[in-house]
């Protein structure tokens, strides 16, 4: 790490580091270094004189590319308007927003009691938007060809804790005996909660040993390679590999529904399809930018959704939300 | 008779030993540089990757225009500002208190009890998680001392805080290499304790602290997990034109790129790598300039 030589005995040159000071400040040095910090700051000044009006949007990262979508279109109408997007997860955009430190929380989950609690112990007010869907896909590799279905109870069967289905053929009679090798969100992620809570009937309780990772990019590849592998990961994910993925129609009780885009918006995807919010400062929306805001979110939310992977609401939906907010 | 069967036989074993000391000897050298060749092919595999995926994206509008939801029409201005920003406010801090606790530490202070735990501490600090000292730097920065506002200068401090043992330890070490004959000589001249470290040690032990000074840059640059915590944000239209300006950093835009499920920001991500890359090279190629200008040479 420290280049050795330097202990070595050499000649001294003393007044190096004074040297070293009269380079960086000698004359020529110092007119550089004016004409340098004079160019910086007519630079800064010319960019700050379009520093307005603010609007902070933090929250999940699943509603992220969502959220994203909104605020770069909404960018080309209202240029005089920042809407800075951030990813704290929604545990950690609900914790700024019931404090009054964001305008808008992108939620992947409704907001828990103990949140609702503490935003009004902080007297702040808020209203809740529903603005797209998310179907989680349950996926196996495209090799597998005897599955193409399965049952609520047969996948709760699959991942509950304590579940030792180690082969295909232990979920169904039929099915080869193959291994099952199991691929899943980890405990943190949103889709990880909404998974276990329809499926498995309790939120957070799930078998633990599978391959878990927070990057839903790492599940597809563990899926897309591996023969016996199955895995669930949000809509996104699945339509953007689907020439390496087989998706599964899930039967909640009224037959098998594969999800797609019409399946998921019309609700017949059921169990899996799961609302994506985001929750808005009743203060802050009484601000006419912050209103215009959400009011373009909910008009464009269907088409710019389905541009990202998520499947937008049916049009009434939008609308009674946009009564509400008026 | 017996003697000389004896001598042929001592002869015939000392051969053996040298013979299987060369090989030893041969056997390491091998072996220390199979070390260096698993180090450089990951290297170079890694850069192949990331060029082979990233240079199809990257041009001038990569450089200069903002993130999108298009991968093909996102930019890195935002990120790449913030970044150089980050890491010119952590240098500007960094540096001086690092050098400064160095100094002190080693020249200034006495060896008692207390100094040895101030040491030890330093130490420690180097190997505390990056994300602890995220959450460090919202509470004490972020909440404390700016109100809530998360700046480029709370996350500059968190990571000031992050790399600082990193620049204090290797100043130590280049101080500690100087050798204390200089100092004596020094001394001897009349030269009072400020006057030997101005002129003797501090330009003797800078080729050594620029190199701690490079590495802890490095890994401000790197770093996501405390930004992430500090900002989060990783849609930003705007550059930072104060310390006090919100901001994006380049690897919290390279995590939320790779992460995205469209194929497409795979590349731009890869692209970002490249770009993050040549900044820390260009940023550590002044820094070995100045090195080896200052260097002083042993004298034949």
């Amino acid at each position: 790490m420290i280049r050795g030589n330097d202990a070595n005995p050499g000649h001294l040159r003393g007044g190096d580091l004074t040297k070293l000071l009269h380079i960086l400040f000698d004359s020529r040095s110092r007119r550089a270094l004016v004409a340098v910090t004079l160019l910086v700051l007519g630079a800064v000044s010319a960019c700050g004189s379009g520093a307005g009006k603010e609007i902070l949007v933090d929250g999940s990262s699943t509603v992220f590319p969502i959220s994203q979508a909104v605020a770069e279109e909404f960018r080309k109408e209202r240029p005089d308007i920042q809407v800075p997007v951030g990813i704290s997860g929604t545990g950690g955009g609900m914790k700024r927003f019931v404090t009054g430190g964001i305008d808008v929380a992108d939620a992947s989950r409704r907001i828990k009691d103990s949140e609702r609690e503490e935003a009004a112990a902080n007297g702040i007010e808020f209203t809740e938007f529903t603005i797209a869907y998310d179907g989680l896909s349950v996926v196996v590799n495209s090799s597998n060809d005897f599955v193409s279905c399965l049952t609520v109870d047969e996948l709760k069967r699959i991942w509950e804790p304590g579940s030792n289905i180690k082969k295909w053929s232990q979920v169904r009679d039929g099915f080869p005996d193959k291994p099952l090798r199991l691929y899943g969100p980890d405990t943190d992620s949103g889709t990880f909660d909404y998974f276990t809570r329809v499926i498995n009937g309790e939120e957070d309780a799930s078998r633990s040993d599978y391959t878990a990772s927070s990057d839903d990019n790492v599940l597809v590849q563990g899926v897309s390679g591996d023969p016996g592998g199955m895995g669930y990961f949000g809509f996104a994910y699945y339509t953007e590999n689907r020439e390496i993925l087989n998706v599964l129609g899930v039967d909640g009780g009224s037959g098998c529904v594969k999800p797609t885009v019409s399946s998921i918006n019309d609700g017949t995807y059921s169990p899996l399809s799961r609302p994506m919010f985001i929750y808005v400062n009743n203060a802050a929306l009484q601000r006419e930018h912050v209103l215009a805001f959400v009011t373009f979110y909910l008009k464009n939310a269907a088409e710019l959704a389905e541009e990202v992977g998520f499947v937008g609401l049916p049009d009434s939906e939008y609308q009674s939300q946009l009564d509400e907010l008026n | 008779m017996s003697s000389s069967k004896i001598t042929t036989q001592n002869r015939q074993r000392s051969h053996n030993v040298r013979f299987w000391r060369v090989w030893r000897d041969r056997l390491f050298v091998f072996g220390f540089v199979m070390a260096i060749v698993v180090g450089i092919l990951g290297l170079a595999a890694l850069l192949f990757d990331v060029l082979i995926d990233g240079l199809p994206f990257l041009n001038l509008n990569f450089l200069s225009s903002y993130a999108s939801r298009h991968p093909l029409e996102s930019g890195i201005l935002a990120p790449l500002a913030g970044t150089i920003w980050i890491v010119g406010l952590t240098a500007l801090l960094t540096i001086p208190i690092g050098v400064g606790t160095a100094i002190y530490l080693e020249e200034f202070a006495s060896k008692n009890r207390l100094n040895r735990l101030v040491e030890l501490n330093i130490a420690n600090l180097a190997g505390v998680p990056s994300v602890i000292y995220g959450l460090l730097g919202l509470a004490v920065f972020v909440q404390f001392l700016f109100n809530g506002s998360r700046n480029v200068t709370a996350g500059a401090l968190t990571m000031t805080l992050l790399v600082l043992p990193i620049v204090v330890i290797a100043s130590q070490e280049a101080i500690r290499a100087v050798p204390s004959s200089y100092r004596d000589a020094a001394f001897a001249m009349g030269a009072n304790r400020w006057q030997v470290v101005k002129t003797v040690v501090l330009p003797q032990a800078l080729p050594g602290m620029m190199s701690g000074i490079i590495l802890a840059l490095s890994r401000a640059i790197g770093e996501s997990a405390p930004i992430l915590i500090i900002s989060s944000l990783v849609w930003v239209t705007f550059v930072p034109v104060s310390p006090d300006s919100k901001f994006t950093v380049l690897p919290l835009q390279i995590f939320n790129w790779i992460s995205q499920p469209q194929h497409d920001f795979r590349g731009i991500a890869a692209a970002a790598i490249i770009v993050l890359l040549a900044v820390l090279l260009s940023m550590n190629g002044v820094a070995i300039w100045i090195r080896s200008k200052y260097q002083v040479r042993p004298e034949q």
